[in-house]
Protein backbone atom coordinates (compact mmCIF):
# COMPACT_ATOMS: atom_id res chain seq x y z
CA UNK A 1 0.00 0.00 0.00
CA UNK A 2 1.28 3.56 -0.77
CA UNK A 3 0.48 5.94 1.84
CA UNK A 4 -0.74 9.15 1.61
CA UNK A 5 -1.63 10.27 5.26
CA UNK A 6 1.40 10.88 7.78
CA UNK A 7 0.13 8.02 9.72
CA UNK A 8 0.49 5.40 6.85
CA UNK A 9 3.90 7.15 6.11
CA UNK A 10 5.19 6.93 9.69
CA UNK A 11 3.59 3.23 9.64
CA UNK A 12 5.83 2.44 6.23
CA UNK A 13 8.67 4.11 7.92
CA UNK A 14 8.60 2.08 10.58
CA UNK A 15 8.54 -1.32 8.22
CA UNK A 16 11.58 0.00 6.80
CA UNK A 17 13.48 0.26 10.24
CA UNK A 18 12.05 -3.55 11.13
CA UNK A 19 13.20 -4.64 7.84
CA UNK A 20 16.86 -2.91 8.34
CA UNK A 21 16.73 -4.78 11.88
CA UNK A 22 16.15 -8.16 10.52
CA UNK A 23 18.74 -7.88 8.24
CA UNK A 24 20.90 -6.71 11.02
CA UNK A 25 20.07 -9.16 12.92
CA UNK A 26 20.63 -11.95 10.81
CA UNK A 27 24.52 -10.52 9.91
CA UNK A 28 24.62 -11.01 13.72
CA UNK A 29 24.01 -14.09 13.49
CA UNK A 30 26.67 -15.24 11.55
CA UNK A 31 29.25 -14.73 14.23
CA UNK A 32 29.00 -16.52 17.97
CA UNK A 33 30.23 -13.36 19.66
CA UNK A 34 27.02 -11.52 18.03
CA UNK A 35 24.38 -14.57 17.16
CA UNK A 36 22.48 -13.67 20.74
CA UNK A 37 22.23 -9.76 19.94
CA UNK A 38 21.37 -10.65 16.45
CA UNK A 39 18.75 -12.32 17.17
CA UNK A 40 17.50 -9.94 19.78
CA UNK A 41 17.63 -7.19 17.00
CA UNK A 42 15.45 -9.66 15.22
CA UNK A 43 13.12 -10.12 17.62
CA UNK A 44 13.10 -5.65 18.36
CA UNK A 45 12.41 -5.11 14.63
CA UNK A 46 9.53 -7.82 15.18
CA UNK A 47 7.90 -6.08 17.60
CA UNK A 48 7.76 -2.93 15.99
CA UNK A 49 6.27 -3.99 12.70
CA UNK A 50 3.64 -5.76 15.19
CA UNK A 51 3.23 -2.51 16.67
CA UNK A 52 3.10 -0.33 13.95
CA UNK A 53 0.65 -2.35 12.10
CA UNK A 54 -1.77 -2.26 14.89
CA UNK A 55 -2.16 1.81 13.71
CA UNK A 56 -3.26 0.67 10.72
CA UNK A 57 -6.08 2.05 8.84
CA UNK A 58 -7.18 -0.98 7.89
CA UNK A 59 -7.99 -2.58 10.89
CA UNK A 60 -11.43 -2.05 12.27
CA UNK A 61 -11.34 -4.00 15.66
CA UNK A 62 -8.43 -4.99 17.71
CA UNK A 63 -10.31 -7.53 20.36
CA UNK A 64 -9.73 -10.77 17.63
CA UNK A 65 -6.38 -9.52 17.34
CA UNK A 66 -5.22 -9.36 20.88
CA UNK A 67 -6.41 -11.96 21.47
CA UNK A 68 -5.00 -14.79 18.85
CA UNK A 69 -1.42 -12.87 19.63
CA UNK A 70 -1.85 -13.47 23.19
CA UNK A 71 -2.91 -17.28 23.09
CA UNK A 72 -0.31 -17.85 20.51
CA UNK A 73 2.51 -16.15 22.13
CA UNK A 74 1.76 -18.36 25.51
CA UNK A 75 1.17 -21.47 23.31
CA UNK A 76 5.26 -20.58 21.23
CA UNK A 77 6.19 -19.12 24.64
CA UNK A 78 5.45 -22.38 26.62
CA UNK A 79 6.36 -24.73 23.74
CA UNK A 80 10.10 -22.84 23.46
CA UNK A 81 10.49 -23.30 27.52
CA UNK A 82 10.24 -26.35 27.44
CA UNK A 83 11.39 -28.36 24.56
CA UNK A 84 14.79 -30.20 25.80
CA UNK A 85 17.65 -29.43 23.07
CA UNK A 86 17.07 -32.95 21.69
CA UNK A 87 13.98 -32.13 20.44
CA UNK A 88 14.82 -29.20 18.87
CA UNK A 89 14.71 -29.97 15.32
CA UNK A 90 10.99 -31.01 15.86
CA UNK A 91 10.23 -27.89 17.36
CA UNK A 92 11.38 -25.88 14.91
CA UNK A 93 9.25 -27.63 12.06
CA UNK A 94 6.60 -27.06 14.24
CA UNK A 95 7.00 -23.38 14.31
CA UNK A 96 7.68 -23.06 10.61
CA UNK A 97 4.83 -25.07 9.65
CA UNK A 98 2.62 -22.77 12.03
CA UNK A 99 4.13 -19.98 9.99
CA UNK A 100 3.65 -21.88 6.75
CA UNK A 101 0.01 -22.32 7.90
CA UNK A 102 -0.91 -18.53 8.32
CA UNK A 103 0.49 -17.81 5.30
CA UNK A 104 -2.43 -20.12 3.29
CA UNK A 105 -5.08 -18.39 5.90
CA UNK A 106 -3.77 -15.16 5.10
CA UNK A 107 -3.77 -15.96 1.25
CA UNK A 108 -7.29 -17.70 1.78
CA UNK A 109 -8.90 -14.29 3.52
CA UNK A 110 -7.52 -11.93 0.95
CA UNK A 111 -8.63 -14.22 -2.28
CA UNK A 112 -12.22 -14.07 -0.42
CA UNK A 113 -11.80 -10.08 0.08
CA UNK A 114 -10.88 -9.52 -3.55
CA UNK A 115 -13.45 -12.06 -4.77
CA UNK A 116 -16.47 -10.11 -2.71
CA UNK A 117 -14.81 -6.60 -4.05
CA UNK A 118 -15.81 -7.83 -7.22
CA UNK A 119 -12.56 -8.68 -9.16
CA UNK A 120 -9.15 -10.59 -9.30
CA UNK A 121 -6.32 -8.89 -10.70
CA UNK A 122 -3.78 -11.52 -12.60
CA UNK A 123 -0.95 -10.37 -10.10
CA UNK A 124 -2.84 -10.67 -6.74
CA UNK A 125 -4.29 -13.73 -8.06
CA UNK A 126 -1.02 -15.26 -8.85
CA UNK A 127 0.45 -14.26 -5.39
CA UNK A 128 -2.37 -15.24 -3.26
CA UNK A 129 -2.45 -18.52 -5.40
CA UNK A 130 1.41 -18.60 -4.78
CA UNK A 131 1.09 -17.90 -0.93
CA UNK A 132 -1.57 -20.91 -0.44
CA UNK A 133 0.02 -23.45 -2.23
CA UNK A 134 3.93 -23.14 -0.67
CA UNK A 135 2.52 -21.81 3.00
CA UNK A 136 -0.21 -25.17 2.85
CA UNK A 137 3.01 -27.21 1.47
CA UNK A 138 5.07 -25.94 4.17
CA UNK A 139 2.10 -26.51 6.58
CA UNK A 140 1.39 -30.25 6.49
CA UNK A 141 5.22 -31.00 5.10
CA UNK A 142 6.29 -29.48 8.62
CA UNK A 143 3.87 -31.44 10.55
CA UNK A 144 5.23 -35.02 8.57
CA UNK A 145 8.60 -33.91 9.94
CA UNK A 146 7.71 -33.46 13.14
CA UNK A 147 5.78 -36.56 13.06
CA UNK A 148 8.96 -38.60 11.51
CA UNK A 149 11.22 -36.67 14.42
CA UNK A 150 9.18 -37.59 17.21
CA UNK A 151 8.36 -41.06 16.48
CA UNK A 152 5.27 -40.63 15.71
CA UNK A 153 5.54 -41.65 12.37
CA UNK A 154 7.55 -44.34 10.37
CA UNK A 155 11.06 -42.94 10.27
CA UNK A 156 11.58 -45.01 7.52
CA UNK A 157 11.04 -43.50 3.94
CA UNK A 158 7.40 -44.49 2.82
CA UNK A 159 7.73 -46.22 -0.63
CA UNK A 160 4.71 -47.31 -2.92
CA UNK A 161 4.57 -47.94 -6.68
CA UNK A 162 4.46 -44.99 -8.92
CA UNK A 163 4.67 -42.67 -5.89
CA UNK A 164 6.08 -40.26 -8.69
CA UNK A 165 3.26 -40.55 -10.82
CA UNK A 166 0.38 -40.13 -8.39
CA UNK A 167 2.89 -37.00 -7.57
CA UNK A 168 2.95 -35.76 -10.55
CA UNK A 169 -0.72 -35.97 -10.81
CA UNK A 170 -1.57 -34.02 -7.74
CA UNK A 171 0.45 -31.40 -8.94
CA UNK A 172 -1.01 -31.59 -12.82
CA UNK A 173 -4.75 -31.64 -10.69
CA UNK A 174 -3.43 -28.36 -8.39
CA UNK A 175 -2.22 -26.27 -11.66
CA UNK A 176 -5.43 -26.67 -13.34
CA UNK A 177 -7.55 -25.72 -10.18
CA UNK A 178 -4.93 -22.33 -9.83
CA UNK A 179 -6.14 -21.91 -13.88
CA UNK A 180 -10.07 -22.43 -12.75
CA UNK A 181 -9.57 -20.16 -10.10
CA UNK A 182 -7.49 -17.44 -11.97
CA UNK A 183 -10.35 -17.39 -15.11
CA UNK A 184 -12.86 -17.20 -12.10
CA UNK A 185 -14.58 -20.19 -13.80
CA UNK A 186 -14.02 -22.37 -10.45
CA UNK A 187 -15.54 -20.17 -7.63
CA UNK A 188 -14.28 -20.65 -4.41
CA UNK A 189 -14.76 -24.24 -4.73
CA UNK A 190 -12.03 -24.37 -7.38
CA UNK A 191 -9.79 -22.46 -4.57
CA UNK A 192 -10.56 -24.91 -1.79
CA UNK A 193 -9.79 -27.32 -3.34
CA UNK A 194 -6.78 -25.80 -4.68
CA UNK A 195 -5.52 -25.71 -1.17
CA UNK A 196 -6.86 -29.15 -0.23
CA UNK A 197 -3.90 -30.64 -3.17
CA UNK A 198 -1.74 -28.32 -1.74
CA UNK A 199 -1.82 -29.79 1.87
CA UNK A 200 -1.92 -32.96 0.01
CA UNK A 201 0.98 -32.55 -1.88
CA UNK A 202 3.20 -31.65 1.32
CA UNK A 203 2.24 -34.69 3.08
CA UNK A 204 3.11 -36.72 -0.11
CA UNK A 205 6.38 -34.96 -0.65
CA UNK A 206 7.74 -35.56 2.34
CA UNK A 207 6.63 -39.07 3.06
CA UNK A 208 9.02 -40.91 1.21
CA UNK A 209 12.10 -38.83 2.77
CA UNK A 210 13.50 -41.00 5.50
CA UNK A 211 14.13 -39.41 8.98
CA UNK A 212 18.05 -39.01 8.16
CA UNK A 213 17.69 -36.44 5.63
CA UNK A 214 14.81 -34.47 7.58
CA UNK A 215 16.98 -32.02 8.57
CA UNK A 216 17.67 -30.67 5.22
CA UNK A 217 13.56 -30.95 4.36
CA UNK A 218 13.00 -28.74 7.88
CA UNK A 219 15.56 -26.31 5.94
CA UNK A 220 13.67 -26.48 2.53
CA UNK A 221 10.58 -26.17 4.51
CA UNK A 222 12.08 -22.99 6.16
CA UNK A 223 12.98 -21.53 3.00
CA UNK A 224 9.31 -22.05 1.69
CA UNK A 225 7.35 -20.43 4.26
CA UNK A 226 9.71 -17.70 3.83
CA UNK A 227 8.73 -17.49 0.34
CA UNK A 228 4.85 -17.83 1.21
CA UNK A 229 5.37 -15.30 3.32
CA UNK A 230 7.06 -12.85 0.69
CA UNK A 231 3.82 -14.18 -1.64
CA UNK A 232 1.30 -12.55 0.84
CA UNK A 233 3.46 -9.43 1.05
CA UNK A 234 2.68 -9.38 -2.97
CA UNK A 235 -1.14 -10.05 -2.87
CA UNK A 236 -1.33 -7.60 0.44
CA UNK A 237 1.31 -4.68 -1.24
CA UNK A 238 3.36 -5.16 2.14
CA UNK A 239 6.54 -4.32 1.86
CA UNK A 240 8.15 -5.72 5.10
CA UNK A 241 6.40 -9.17 4.29
CA UNK A 242 8.34 -8.99 1.12
CA UNK A 243 11.71 -8.24 2.38
CA UNK A 244 11.76 -10.50 5.44
CA UNK A 245 9.93 -13.65 4.13
CA UNK A 246 12.71 -13.03 0.79
CA UNK A 247 15.41 -12.74 3.17
CA UNK A 248 14.37 -16.17 4.98
CA UNK A 249 13.56 -17.52 1.45
CA UNK A 250 17.18 -16.42 0.18
CA UNK A 251 18.70 -18.21 3.32
CA UNK A 252 16.74 -21.25 3.77
CA UNK A 253 17.92 -22.31 0.00
CA UNK A 254 21.54 -21.69 0.59
CA UNK A 255 21.91 -23.18 4.03
CA UNK A 256 19.93 -26.41 2.22
CA UNK A 257 22.78 -26.50 0.03
CA UNK A 258 25.00 -26.45 2.36
CA UNK A 259 23.66 -29.03 3.97
CA UNK A 260 23.81 -31.56 0.65
CA UNK A 261 26.76 -30.44 -0.30
CA UNK A 262 27.73 -31.87 3.38
CA UNK A 263 26.45 -35.12 2.40
CA UNK A 264 27.92 -34.69 -0.91
CA UNK A 265 24.44 -35.52 -2.59
CA UNK A 266 22.54 -33.37 -4.78
CA UNK A 267 19.20 -32.11 -3.50
CA UNK A 268 17.07 -34.28 -6.31
CA UNK A 269 18.32 -37.24 -4.56
CA UNK A 270 17.75 -36.46 -0.78
CA UNK A 271 14.05 -35.37 -2.10
CA UNK A 272 12.72 -37.70 -4.76
CA UNK A 273 15.70 -40.98 -4.01
CA UNK A 274 13.74 -42.25 -1.04
CA UNK A 275 16.93 -42.71 0.77
CA UNK A 276 16.42 -44.79 3.86
CA UNK A 277 13.71 -46.50 2.69
CA UNK A 278 12.75 -50.03 4.36
CA UNK A 279 15.19 -52.95 3.71
CA UNK A 280 12.94 -54.66 2.41
CA UNK A 281 12.18 -52.45 -0.30
CA UNK A 282 15.87 -52.20 -1.24
CA UNK A 283 16.94 -54.98 -3.62
CA UNK A 284 20.33 -53.11 -4.39
CA UNK A 285 23.53 -55.36 -3.89
CA UNK A 286 24.16 -52.76 -1.00
CA UNK A 287 21.53 -54.99 0.92
CA UNK A 288 23.48 -57.92 0.32
CA UNK A 289 26.40 -57.16 1.36
CA UNK A 290 24.71 -55.79 4.67
CA UNK A 291 23.62 -59.56 5.10
CA UNK A 292 26.69 -60.65 4.84
CA UNK A 293 28.11 -58.44 6.73
CA UNK A 294 25.89 -59.47 9.83
CA UNK A 295 27.69 -62.96 9.88
CA UNK A 296 30.84 -61.34 10.98
CA UNK A 297 32.39 -61.94 14.45
CA UNK A 298 32.30 -58.12 16.50
CA UNK A 299 34.74 -58.07 19.59
CA UNK A 300 33.12 -57.22 22.82
CA UNK A 301 35.24 -55.04 25.49
CA UNK A 302 34.59 -54.60 29.18
CA UNK A 303 33.96 -51.00 31.36
CA UNK A 304 37.60 -52.00 32.88
CA UNK A 305 39.68 -52.67 29.79
CA UNK A 306 37.55 -49.96 27.98
CA UNK A 307 38.52 -47.19 31.10
CA UNK A 308 42.70 -48.55 30.95
CA UNK A 309 42.88 -47.73 27.25
CA UNK A 310 41.10 -44.21 27.38
CA UNK A 311 43.34 -43.66 30.38
CA UNK A 312 46.54 -44.52 29.06
CA UNK A 313 46.00 -43.07 25.86
CA UNK A 314 48.03 -40.09 24.89
CA UNK A 315 45.26 -38.30 22.59
CA UNK A 316 41.24 -39.41 22.26
CA UNK A 317 39.07 -38.07 19.67
CA UNK A 318 35.36 -38.30 20.67
CA UNK A 319 33.12 -38.55 17.96
CA UNK A 320 29.77 -38.05 19.01
CA UNK A 321 26.66 -38.69 17.35
CA UNK A 322 22.75 -38.67 17.57
CA UNK A 323 22.83 -41.34 19.77
CA UNK A 324 24.65 -38.85 22.30
CA UNK A 325 21.38 -36.89 22.52
CA UNK A 326 19.03 -39.58 22.48
CA UNK A 327 20.86 -40.45 25.87
CA UNK A 328 21.05 -37.41 26.83
CA UNK A 329 24.89 -38.20 27.86
CA UNK A 330 26.47 -34.79 26.42
CA UNK A 331 27.40 -34.04 30.48
CA UNK A 332 28.72 -37.33 31.39
CA UNK A 333 30.66 -37.27 28.55
CA UNK A 334 31.93 -34.10 29.14
CA UNK A 335 33.07 -35.34 33.26
CA UNK A 336 34.75 -38.32 31.02
CA UNK A 337 36.79 -35.68 28.91
CA UNK A 338 37.52 -33.44 32.05
CA UNK A 339 38.48 -36.91 33.73
CA UNK A 340 40.68 -38.05 30.91
CA UNK A 341 42.55 -34.25 30.73
CA UNK A 342 43.29 -34.31 34.17
CA UNK A 343 45.45 -37.28 33.69
CA UNK A 344 46.84 -35.27 30.81
CA UNK A 345 45.13 -36.99 27.71
CA UNK A 346 44.84 -34.68 25.43
CA UNK A 347 41.14 -34.49 24.18
CA UNK A 348 38.83 -33.32 21.28
CA UNK A 349 35.40 -33.74 19.65
CA UNK A 350 34.96 -34.44 16.06
CA UNK A 351 31.70 -33.06 14.68
CA UNK A 352 30.59 -34.11 11.33
CA UNK A 353 28.67 -31.54 9.76
CA UNK A 354 25.27 -33.78 9.57
CA UNK A 355 26.16 -35.08 13.13
CA UNK A 356 22.85 -35.01 15.00
CA UNK A 357 19.62 -34.03 13.24
CA UNK A 358 20.36 -30.49 12.46
CA UNK A 359 23.63 -28.65 11.05
CA UNK A 360 25.28 -27.48 13.73
CA UNK A 361 22.60 -29.69 16.32
CA UNK A 362 25.53 -31.38 17.89
CA UNK A 363 27.54 -28.16 18.67
CA UNK A 364 24.14 -26.61 20.60
CA UNK A 365 24.28 -30.26 22.41
CA UNK A 366 27.86 -30.20 23.53
CA UNK A 367 27.57 -25.86 24.51
CA UNK A 368 24.75 -27.30 27.02
CA UNK A 369 26.77 -29.55 28.43
CA UNK A 370 30.22 -26.79 28.58
CA UNK A 371 32.29 -28.27 26.43
CA UNK A 372 34.56 -25.67 25.32
CA UNK A 373 34.28 -24.26 21.98
CA UNK A 374 38.03 -24.74 20.85
CA UNK A 375 37.80 -28.49 21.59
CA UNK A 376 34.92 -28.93 18.57
CA UNK A 377 36.85 -29.35 15.10
CA UNK A 378 35.11 -30.01 12.53
CA UNK A 379 35.90 -32.85 9.71
CA UNK A 380 38.59 -31.26 7.45
CA UNK A 381 40.40 -29.78 11.06
CA UNK A 382 40.35 -32.87 12.76
CA UNK A 383 40.33 -35.48 9.64
CA UNK A 384 44.48 -35.63 9.22
CA UNK A 385 44.42 -36.25 13.46
CA UNK A 386 42.75 -39.57 13.22
CA UNK A 387 45.91 -41.12 12.24
CA UNK A 388 47.79 -40.01 15.78
CA UNK A 389 45.04 -40.60 18.12
CA UNK A 390 45.52 -43.90 19.98
CA UNK A 391 41.56 -43.69 20.42
CA UNK A 392 38.30 -42.78 18.59
CA UNK A 393 35.79 -42.84 20.88
CA UNK A 394 32.34 -43.05 18.72
CA UNK A 395 29.37 -42.53 21.00
CA UNK A 396 25.95 -42.97 19.36
CA UNK A 397 27.23 -42.07 15.97
CA UNK A 398 27.05 -44.50 13.10
CA UNK A 399 26.74 -43.44 8.98
CA UNK A 400 29.25 -40.54 9.57
CA UNK A 401 31.81 -43.06 10.71
CA UNK A 402 31.42 -45.80 7.95
CA UNK A 403 34.32 -46.32 5.34
CA UNK A 404 31.89 -47.36 3.05
CA UNK A 405 31.49 -43.86 1.99
CA UNK A 406 35.16 -44.21 0.47
CA UNK A 407 35.34 -47.44 -1.01
CA UNK A 408 31.70 -48.82 -1.79
CA UNK A 409 29.93 -47.14 -4.83
CA UNK A 410 27.11 -49.35 -4.25
CA UNK A 411 26.53 -48.03 -0.78
CA UNK A 412 24.06 -45.57 -0.29
CA UNK A 413 26.51 -43.26 1.51
CA UNK A 414 29.32 -43.42 -1.02
CA UNK A 415 30.83 -40.32 -1.41
CA UNK A 416 29.67 -38.69 1.58
CA UNK A 417 32.67 -37.41 3.45
CA UNK A 418 33.21 -39.37 6.48
CA UNK A 419 35.08 -38.61 9.91
CA UNK A 420 38.57 -41.15 9.30
CA UNK A 421 37.78 -43.32 12.60
CA UNK A 422 39.00 -46.29 11.37
CA UNK A 423 42.68 -44.49 10.92
CA UNK A 424 43.51 -43.87 14.45
CA UNK A 425 44.86 -47.35 16.65
CA UNK A 426 41.63 -48.61 18.35
CA UNK A 427 38.10 -47.76 18.13
CA UNK A 428 35.84 -48.04 21.05
CA UNK A 429 32.22 -47.92 20.01
CA UNK A 430 29.33 -47.24 22.66
CA UNK A 431 26.66 -48.51 21.23
CA UNK A 432 22.86 -49.88 22.44
CA UNK A 433 22.30 -52.62 20.02
CA UNK A 434 23.95 -54.07 16.96
CA UNK A 435 20.95 -51.96 14.87
CA UNK A 436 21.50 -50.26 11.74
CA UNK A 437 21.94 -46.62 12.38
CA UNK A 438 19.55 -43.68 10.83
CA UNK A 439 19.91 -44.29 7.04
CA UNK A 440 19.64 -47.82 7.83
CA UNK A 441 22.58 -49.26 6.75
CA UNK A 442 25.19 -51.77 8.62
CA UNK A 443 28.47 -50.01 9.23
CA UNK A 444 31.73 -52.11 8.34
CA UNK A 445 33.82 -49.93 11.12
CA UNK A 446 31.67 -52.43 13.79
CA UNK A 447 33.47 -55.20 12.02
CA UNK A 448 37.51 -53.66 12.30
CA UNK A 449 39.93 -55.73 14.03
CA UNK A 450 40.66 -53.07 15.95
CA UNK A 451 37.31 -52.21 16.76
CA UNK A 452 35.92 -52.70 20.48
CA UNK A 453 31.79 -52.72 20.90
CA UNK A 454 30.18 -51.46 24.40
CA UNK A 455 26.98 -52.37 24.35
CA UNK A 456 24.18 -50.61 26.56
CA UNK A 457 22.83 -46.70 27.30
CA UNK A 458 25.47 -44.53 25.92
CA UNK A 459 24.67 -42.40 29.54
CA UNK A 460 25.19 -45.19 31.93
CA UNK A 461 28.35 -46.61 29.88
CA UNK A 462 29.77 -43.11 29.97
CA UNK A 463 29.49 -43.02 33.57
CA UNK A 464 30.37 -46.20 34.43
CA UNK A 465 33.39 -45.04 32.21
CA UNK A 466 33.86 -42.08 34.41
CA UNK A 467 33.92 -44.13 37.64
CA UNK A 468 36.69 -46.90 36.79
CA UNK A 469 38.80 -44.13 35.00
CA UNK A 470 38.59 -42.12 38.50
CA UNK A 471 39.38 -45.41 40.29
CA UNK A 472 42.73 -45.98 38.16
CA UNK B 1 -1.73 -1.67 -10.46
CA UNK B 2 1.27 -2.55 -12.79
CA UNK B 3 3.23 0.45 -10.88
CA UNK B 4 2.47 -1.53 -7.36
CA UNK B 5 3.53 -4.61 -8.94
CA UNK B 6 6.67 -3.55 -10.56
CA UNK B 7 7.87 -1.84 -7.40
CA UNK B 8 7.14 -5.06 -5.19
CA UNK B 9 8.89 -7.26 -7.61
CA UNK B 10 12.35 -4.22 -7.53
CA UNK B 11 12.00 -4.81 -3.50
CA UNK B 12 11.70 -9.02 -4.08
CA UNK B 13 14.48 -9.25 -6.64
CA UNK B 14 16.91 -7.23 -4.59
CA UNK B 15 16.16 -8.55 -0.76
CA UNK B 16 17.31 -12.14 -2.40
CA UNK B 17 20.76 -10.59 -3.29
CA UNK B 18 20.85 -9.29 0.47
CA UNK B 19 19.47 -12.31 1.86
CA UNK B 20 22.27 -14.39 -0.17
CA UNK B 21 25.37 -12.45 0.95
CA UNK B 22 24.26 -11.85 4.48
CA UNK B 23 23.86 -15.09 4.75
CA UNK B 24 26.79 -16.85 2.70
CA UNK B 25 28.84 -16.02 5.53
CA UNK B 26 27.63 -17.92 8.50
CA UNK B 27 30.02 -20.80 10.03
CA UNK B 28 28.52 -24.27 10.26
CA UNK B 29 28.25 -24.57 14.03
CA UNK B 30 25.66 -21.27 14.18
CA UNK B 31 23.78 -23.12 11.62
CA UNK B 32 20.84 -24.41 13.34
CA UNK B 33 20.66 -21.45 15.66
CA UNK B 34 20.15 -19.53 12.20
CA UNK B 35 17.38 -21.37 10.46
CA UNK B 36 16.15 -21.15 13.99
CA UNK B 37 16.35 -17.35 13.79
CA UNK B 38 15.37 -17.07 10.27
CA UNK B 39 12.62 -19.35 10.72
CA UNK B 40 11.63 -16.39 13.43
CA UNK B 41 11.61 -14.07 10.97
CA UNK B 42 9.39 -15.27 8.89
CA UNK B 43 6.55 -14.99 11.74
CA UNK B 44 6.41 -11.41 9.97
CA UNK B 45 3.17 -13.38 8.13
CA UNK B 46 1.83 -12.28 11.70
CA UNK B 47 1.76 -8.84 10.23
CA UNK B 48 -0.20 -9.66 7.35
CA UNK B 49 -2.64 -12.08 9.19
CA UNK B 50 -3.57 -8.90 11.53
CA UNK B 51 -4.28 -6.94 8.38
CA UNK B 52 -6.33 -9.33 7.10
CA UNK B 53 -8.30 -10.61 10.51
CA UNK B 54 -8.95 -6.13 11.15
CA UNK B 55 -10.94 -6.32 7.72
CA UNK B 56 -12.63 -9.35 8.00
CA UNK B 57 -16.40 -8.80 8.54
CA UNK B 58 -17.93 -12.19 8.80
CA UNK B 59 -17.43 -14.62 11.47
CA UNK B 60 -16.12 -17.13 9.33
CA UNK B 61 -13.54 -14.35 8.21
CA UNK B 62 -12.67 -13.65 11.92
CA UNK B 63 -12.73 -17.41 12.85
CA UNK B 64 -10.08 -18.26 9.70
CA UNK B 65 -8.18 -14.23 10.58
CA UNK B 66 -7.87 -15.80 14.05
CA UNK B 67 -6.33 -18.99 13.43
CA UNK B 68 -4.14 -17.11 11.40
CA UNK B 69 -2.76 -14.40 13.99
CA UNK B 70 -2.46 -17.46 16.66
CA UNK B 71 -0.43 -19.33 14.58
CA UNK B 72 1.69 -16.54 13.25
CA UNK B 73 2.39 -15.12 16.89
CA UNK B 74 3.38 -18.90 17.96
CA UNK B 75 6.12 -19.14 14.87
CA UNK B 76 7.44 -15.35 16.35
CA UNK B 77 7.13 -15.89 20.07
CA UNK B 78 8.09 -19.56 19.73
CA UNK B 79 11.17 -18.81 17.33
CA UNK B 80 12.83 -15.86 18.90
CA UNK B 81 12.84 -17.54 22.33
CA UNK B 82 13.90 -21.11 21.08
CA UNK B 83 16.48 -19.41 19.25
CA UNK B 84 18.07 -17.44 22.31
CA UNK B 85 17.75 -20.30 24.58
CA UNK B 86 20.22 -22.51 21.92
CA UNK B 87 22.90 -19.24 22.00
CA UNK B 88 22.69 -18.68 25.19
CA UNK B 89 24.38 -22.03 25.37
CA UNK B 90 27.18 -20.27 23.05
CA UNK B 91 28.23 -17.70 25.61
CA UNK B 92 31.74 -18.04 26.45
CA UNK B 93 32.07 -19.68 30.00
CA UNK B 94 34.47 -18.06 32.16
CA UNK B 95 35.11 -18.80 36.47
CA UNK B 96 33.93 -21.73 37.88
CA UNK B 97 33.87 -23.70 34.97
CA UNK B 98 37.04 -22.93 33.68
CA UNK B 99 39.55 -25.82 34.89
Amino acid sequence: MIHTTSLGAGIHFAYLVSSVLFILGIKGLSSPRTARSGNRLAAIGMLLAIVATLLDRQILSYTWIVAGIVVGSAIGAVAARTVTMTAMPQMVALFNGSGGGAAALVSSLEYRHLIQAGALPLDSGISILLGALIGAISFSGSIVAFGKLQGLLPEKAVTYPLQQVVNGLLAAAILVLAWMVLNGSGGSHAFIAFLAGSLLLGVLAVIPIGGGDMPVVISLLNSFTGLATAATGFALHNVVLIISGTLVGASGTLLTVLMCKAMNRPITNVLFGAFGAAPSATTSPAGGGAAAMAGKPVRDVSVEDAATILAYARKVIIIPGYGLAVAQAQHALRELADLLKARGVEVVYAIHPVAGRMPGHMNVLLAEANVPYEELKDLDAVNPEFESADVALVVGANDVVNPAARHDSQSPIYGMPILDADKSKHIIVLKRSMKPGFAGIDNELFYDPKTMMLFGDAKDSIAKLAQTVKAL
Amino acid sequence: MIAHFLNDLTIFVLAIFVGYEIISKVPVILHTPLMSGTNAIHGIVLVGAMLVLGGADTTLARVVGFCAVVLGAVNVVGGFMVTDRMLQMFRKKSGPNEP
